[in-house]
């Protein structure tokens, strides 16, 4: 019998993350942790190398707030809408405050951040991948080196392991040992939870054991290698939660405007995250008429025989 | 060819975002399965299912194959390209096996700068360790660049994007022209061909022989002295220079009423 893993955000984050650790909160454009986010600005973490795919501006605000020293990262922008400003101010010369430290970035691609993850999950000193030929991101990031195939005479690129002290992640829903569902794009979630250290679960909805074994194919990450579970509703606004909630485009399109101005961004990290306690306090600033305008129709799954074999 | 032969057009019922639109989406007849990008690519594809192409598969980076999406997604991993997909698959199974093992006859890519070989970059705007403006990136771009069959494309005209060259590159082209990007692709066993084709809001280009960039069609309304005055270097024309058919009726319904009814990427 399994014991419960239960936390509250607070908990989880002063326990499971610690200054100077690599953290990576994943979930491609879906399912973005954003309150687990907001609760690392909130306790003042420093000193932290922050992966991600996409930083979006969940990681913008992170190091706007000052949490990190480096970003490990595959495409930085505010998706479908512009750049990530308080991320550009720390990288563009021009930008920097005086007597501010750049902040260090570590850059791949897409796949190449992928590949980082899967073999830091499967155990393996580095993942071979096509790609990077006749590109400088190899002169950029030397961490993406050329190898020989031991098998024939092609030459392709490898890239190391990513195995992050802390990976947290944002999922439908969870029973109280961290047995994780997730629908809906499924990003590199498994991959950086396996990879981890050390495992949060951020989810929607807490249930039955039960729930989960009637579905064993949707499980993606078993509580096994999960350290907390953190039940916190709406937590990933203003991304989306397919099925619960649409992405609150109006906030990215928000986000351009406050990001270009650090003081309007500072105002703006006091109003929404170190004034709140939590993120129940978020949402019930954010109003309920916001929430509502953001739940989809409904599109229920078929469901599948899975057989009773005694 | 001079610019005397192109008469000039009367003022346009469209704007040359939906012309770029509406001549990417034709470039798509004939292709199977095609890696859609955010923003004028995503109307493209989108419009081309509905036209010139209605067998396409629309395959996303977030992990989505066979997407329908009811809406203009708004991002690259919009929720409605999930809802009524042929499958959902995690983003290392995307860029594994369906790119990397060769399922992709064409990826779309825009950049800020390329240049007359097709080389792309969306990194960074001045030197990489101090540049003068971030950009977001690689992305997948790199890898689509190597392992898409064929590569679209889609960026508007302008000297400070058509460069001589460029300041980084993140996605290859034809290198420094056909000969050398041939035998590094055969050597290195890349599944691309490199880029097919480049649409532009004045007109469409194709490589030649060399590799390089040829204006092979004009838009209307676009003149050559434009064309010319909106790149860096003195681009090669087409002898048999065509006139692009401006959007049909059907066409512009499409994007204006079901693709982009909001004009975010159209005006």
């Amino acid at each position: 019998m399994s014991t419960s893993k239960v936390a509250s955000m607070h908990d989880a984050v002063a326990d499971l993350v610690r200054n100077g650790d690599t953290v990576a909160i994943e979930g491609f454009t879906h399912l973005i942790g954003f309150s687990a986010g907001h609760e690392i600005i909130r306790q003042r973490k420093r000193d932290l190398v922050l992966a991600r795919m996409t930083p979006d501006l969940i990681y913008d605000q992170m190091i706007a707030a000052g949490v990190a020293r480096k970003l490990i990262f595959s495409w930085l922008g505010n998706p479908g809408v512009g750049g990530l400003n308080g991320i550009r101010r720390r990288i563009e010369p021009a930008s920097l405050a005086p007597g501010q430290v750049p902040l260090e970035i570590e850059e791949y691609s897409h796949f190449g951040m992928v590949s980082r993850y899967t073999a830091g999950a499967a155990g393996l000193p580095f993942m071979p991948l096509r790609s990077y030929f006749e590109t400088d991101l190899p002169k950029a990031n030397p961490l993406i080196r050329p190898i020989r195939s031991p098998f024939s005479d092609e030459t392709i690129y490898a890239v190391p392991p990513l195995n992050p002290d802390v990976t947290i992640i944002h999922a439908q829903r969870a029973d109280a040992n961290g047995n994780t569902q997730v629908w809906g794009l499924l990003g590199c979630q498994k991959e950086a939870a396996f990879a981890a250290d050390r495992v949060i679960v951020v989810v929607e909805e807490l249930v039955d054991e039960a729930v989960i074994r009637a579905d064993p194919n949707r499980t993606i990450v078993p509580g096994l290698i999960v350290d907390a579970v953190v039940v916190d509703p709406y937590g990933a606004h203003p991304s989306y939660v397919q099925g619960a909630y649409d992405r609150d485009n109006r906030f990215y399109l928000d986000w351009d405007p406050i990001s270009r101005d650090e003081a309007v961004l500072q105002q703006w990290l006091r109003d929404w995250v170190y004034d709140l306690p939590d993120r129940a306090a978020y949402v019930e600033k954010l109003g309920a008429e916001r929430i509502a305008s953001l739940k989809p129709g409904s599109a229920p799954s078929g469901s599948v025989e899975y057989g009773d074999y005694r | 060819m001079t610019d005397a032969v192109v008469a000039p057009a009367p003022a346009p019922a469209f704007s040359r975002s939906e012309m770029m639109i509406v001549a990417a989406a034709r470039e798509l007849a004939g292709q199977r399965v095609c890696f859609v990008g955010v923003g004028l690519p995503n109307i493209a594809v989108n419009l081309a299912k509905r036209t010139v192409a209605p067998e396409l598969e629309l395959v996303y980076e977030a992990g989505v194959f066979g997407a329908q999406p009811a809406r203009l997604p708004l991002s690259i991993g919009d929720p409605t390209i999930v809802t009524g997909a042929t499958a959902v698959v995690s983003m290392f199974e995307l860029f594994a096996f369906y790119l990397q093992r060769g399922l992709i006859d064409v990826g779309f890519l825009g950049a800020a700068q390329i240049d007359r070989f097709g080389n792309l970059n969306s990194t960074v705007i001045g030197p990489y360790d101090a540049p003068k403006t971030r950009l977001p990136g690689s992305g997948g771009a790199c890898e689509i660049a190597i392992n898409a069959k064929n590569v679209f494309v889609i960026m508007r005209q302008s000297a400070r994007s058509f460069v001589k060259e460029i300041d980084f590159r993140t996605s290859p082209g034809n290198l420094g022209g056909a000969e050398q990007a041939e035998a590094i692709r055969r050597a290195g066993g890349w599944n691309g061909r490199g880029p097919s084709v480049v649409v532009t809001d004045l007109g469409i280009w194709h490589f030649d022989e060399t590799g390089e960039m040829r204006l092979d069609s004009l838009h209307p309304g676009a003149t050559l002295d434009e064309v010319r005055s909106t790149i860096a270097w003195e681009p090669k024309i087409s002898e048999h220079l065509e006139a692009t058919p401006a959007p049909t009726g059907e066409e512009l319904r499409l994007v204006r009423e079901e693709l982009d009814p909001g004009g975010v990427y159209t005006k």
